[in-house]
């Protein structure tokens, strides 16, 4: 489905969407503004964030999926909004009280002022003749001024997708925030039971999955009867780099899941293993580790399956490059002091140097500014927690509890959230957790799932 | 090179099959070692399954009309493995006299078996980290085959692969089920 956006106070703009696929551009950018246009900026009037309100979009037309697709937008949207903290979301079951509105025009301020929004969400859905229509408007309760108005047209087999662009328009207007309610996870899951073929024969399979960020259309990536994992989001989100057995040994395969085809960049042999993937942040190359020359090495080759450069050389294990978001360095793991902790070296090999000085560590991310942090599993005990390292102080603090073990972080593309993997409620599952502890939920509940990988 | 390779292979699997085929006897079952015994303490423990690629190395040069393993098939073979495992300690891949012990064993049957491929598998415990057990697997199994390749095994038939700690073969959470998951796994890829 696409979605067309046309706006209600600035002249029109187009924005194409694919409901399947990431934003085609421009969502990173602020949007265009005509001159002379007024942003209002809703405040609290305080220090503290503002309160907002948002009740169910109103149905307009009174069929089934017109009445679902309306309370759907309502609900994904106050989660999207909650999500970055930047606002109080008002709980939703204190609206009972105010008589919904009939359209985006005839609200009850005087009763929303009450209840103490700052701003109020109103929307609507109808159907039309192409499609459905999507029109929402952010309402200053103090002034009854429009802050935010915009219509959206396409269809309603995702409506949980007009909740998210909504979100991150506001987030982008309201706050200048790279919200990411339009982002994507990546994970490997068992959840299918399917067992792997070959001469042991019961061994279970993994896949690669994707979800909405927050959980929701989880979907099967891969259907290889075989173990499938560490999935790696391109930067454009077009493509899932990740790690595959389905040749009997390790090797890379980038899939284009909205092309339907894949390629093998690194052609691996049972003599030259290819494994843990990294995307450079202009997607133009891969950081991974190989065997190729006797032992686990880190290589960056270009995503055409040229160039290939090797950029540790060490007897012990380097394994698990990420990349700065800048281009110009890779952390990864090493144990070339004896137990494996995070380096950080240049990205020609150069100036390698560690960074933690912990039990046992592994498996870096790096998220980009403003925060300039590095994110990683360290031992704490029995299990791991996720502690991130924050490069200009060269501190590290823990953010997981010590409930469970804690593994395989990735960053957000906003820096502040991060995916991890956890036993905290029996089988690894995905989680997800702000960067200073806060906000932790479970985001999989089906089967075994764990390497999760956030798109850009 | 790889042709000249296969060339051989298949040229050893047809005159197997020929030999096979003059000497056409029904299998001769022959007795199995009973498994050990699993505590020397003789608790008043409930044994377990015994562990199965522990038990059945079978005696080298054995007549080959009593030679049950060339005639099994693969998954067969795999199921109740001639080989034997390599253990290791924590976060090592060290191979210590037991597993060199075992290693022997393995370069035996290889040399008795010449045109099996065998695939090394290095397998860790669930206390270390997804990745880095990628790579401690790889090295694990990585050790196993350079011992063998020492002991006169071609390298051409031996192959590797690293599981990490996907695949445990214990799925116990204590020491019992690591030092078992700790592992460097003989699997015959191709007879």
């Amino acid at each position: 489905m696409r979605i067309l956006i046309s706006s209600m106070i600035v002249a029109s703009v187009a924005l194409a969407l694919a409901a399947q696929g990431p934003p085609q551009g421009g969502s990173s950018q602020d949007p265009p503004r005509q001159q002379g246009e007024v942003v209002v900026t809703i405040s609290s009037g305080s220090t503290l964030p503002p309160k907002y309100a948002v009740p169910d979009f109103i149905a307009l037309t009174n069929d089934p999926e017109t009445v679902a697709a309306a309370k759907t937008i309502g609900q994904v949207l106050w989660d999207d909004l909650n999500f970055e903290r930047e606002f109080y979301l008002i709980p939703r079951d204190t609206y009972r009280t105010i008589p919904p509105a009939t359209s985006t025009d005839q609200v009850p301020l005087d009763q929303w002022k009450q209840l103490g929004a700052d701003g109020l969400i109103i929307g609507t859905v109808r159907k039309t003749p192409t499609g459905a229509a999507v029109q929402v408007r952010l309402i200053e309760v103090t002034s009854g001024r429009t802050a935010f108005g915009k219509e959206y047209s396409g269809t309603l087999k995702n409506p949980r997708l007009y909740a998210h662009t909504v979100s991150d328009e506001i987030h982008l207007q309201q706050r200048g925030l790279k919200g990411v309610a339009r982002t994507r996870l990546a994970f490997a899951s068992d959840r299918d039971g399917e067992r792997m073929k070959g001469p042991i024969v019961d061994r279970g399979i993994s896949n690669i999955y994707m979800s909405d960020y927050d959980g929701a259309n989880q979907q099967r990536v891969t259907i290889t009867r075989s173990l499938d994992i560490t999935p790696a989001w391109s930067p454009d989100a077009r493509a899932i780099a990740y790690t595959s057995y389905r040749t009997g040994f390790q090797d890379i395969i980038v899939s284009y899941i909205y092309e339907g085809k894949y390629s093998n960049p690194t052609a691996g042999t049972s003599d030259k293993q290819n494994f843990l993937p990294a995307w450079s942040p202009d997607g133009s190359r891969l950081a991974f580790t190989s065997n190729r020359d006797g032992n686990s090495e880190i290589y960056v080759i270009n995503r055409d399956g040229s160039g290939l450069r090797r950029l540790t050389n060490h007897p012990a294990i380097d394994v698990t490059p990420t990349w700065a978001p800048t281009g110009n360095q890779i952390a990864f793991t090493s144990d070339r002091t004896g137990t494996p902790q995070i380096w950080v070296m240049n990205d020609d090999g150069s100036e390698p140097h560690k960074i933690t000085n912990e039990t046992r560590c592994d498996r870096p991310t790096w998220s980009i500014s403003p925060n300039n942090e590095i994110a990683y599993a360290s031992q704490t005990g029995a299990g791991y927690d996720i502690r991130i390292y924050d490069v200009a102080t060269s501190t590290s603090r823990t953010i997981t509890d010590g409930i469970g073990s804690n593994e395989s972080p990735a960053f957000s593309p906003n820096g502040r959230h991060i995916a991890f993997t956890s036993t905290r409620a029996g089988k690894a599952q995905i989680f997800l957790i702000d960067r200073d502890g806060k906000n932790l939920q479970q985001i999989t509940r089906t089967g075994m799932n764990r390497y999760p990988n956030w798109s850009q | 090179m790889r042709q000249r390779r296969y060339v051989v292979i298949v040229t050893m699997i047809l005159l197997m099959g020929a030999g096979a085929c003059s000497k056409k006897k029904p299998p001769v079952a022959r007795p199995v070692t009973p498994p050990p015994a699993s505590s020397s303490t003789g608790g008043s423990k409930i044994p377990g399954p015994p562990e199965p690629v522990r038990e059945a190395v079978p005696v080298p040069a054995e007549p080959i009309g009593r030679d049950t393993l060339s005639s099994t098939d693969i998954d067969t073979l795999n199921k109740n493995s001639p080989f034997q495992p390599v253990f290791f300690a924590y976060d090592q891949d060290d191979i210590d006299a037991l597993g060199q012990q075992a290693l022997n064993n393995n370069a035996e049957l290889m040399k008795k078996y010449p045109s099996w491929i065998v695939t090394i598998e290095g397998h860790a415990d669930e206390r270390g980290t997804a990745e880095y057990n990628l790579a401690l697997g790889e090295r694990r199994a990585l050790a196993a085959r350079n011992y063998l390749v020492s002991l006169g095994i071609p390298a051409d038939r031996l192959r590797t692969v690293s599981y990490g700690k996907e695949f445990p073969f214990e799925p116990g959470h204590d020491e019992t089920s690591w030092e078992k998951n700790r592992r460097a796994h003989f699997v015959v890829t191709s007879k």
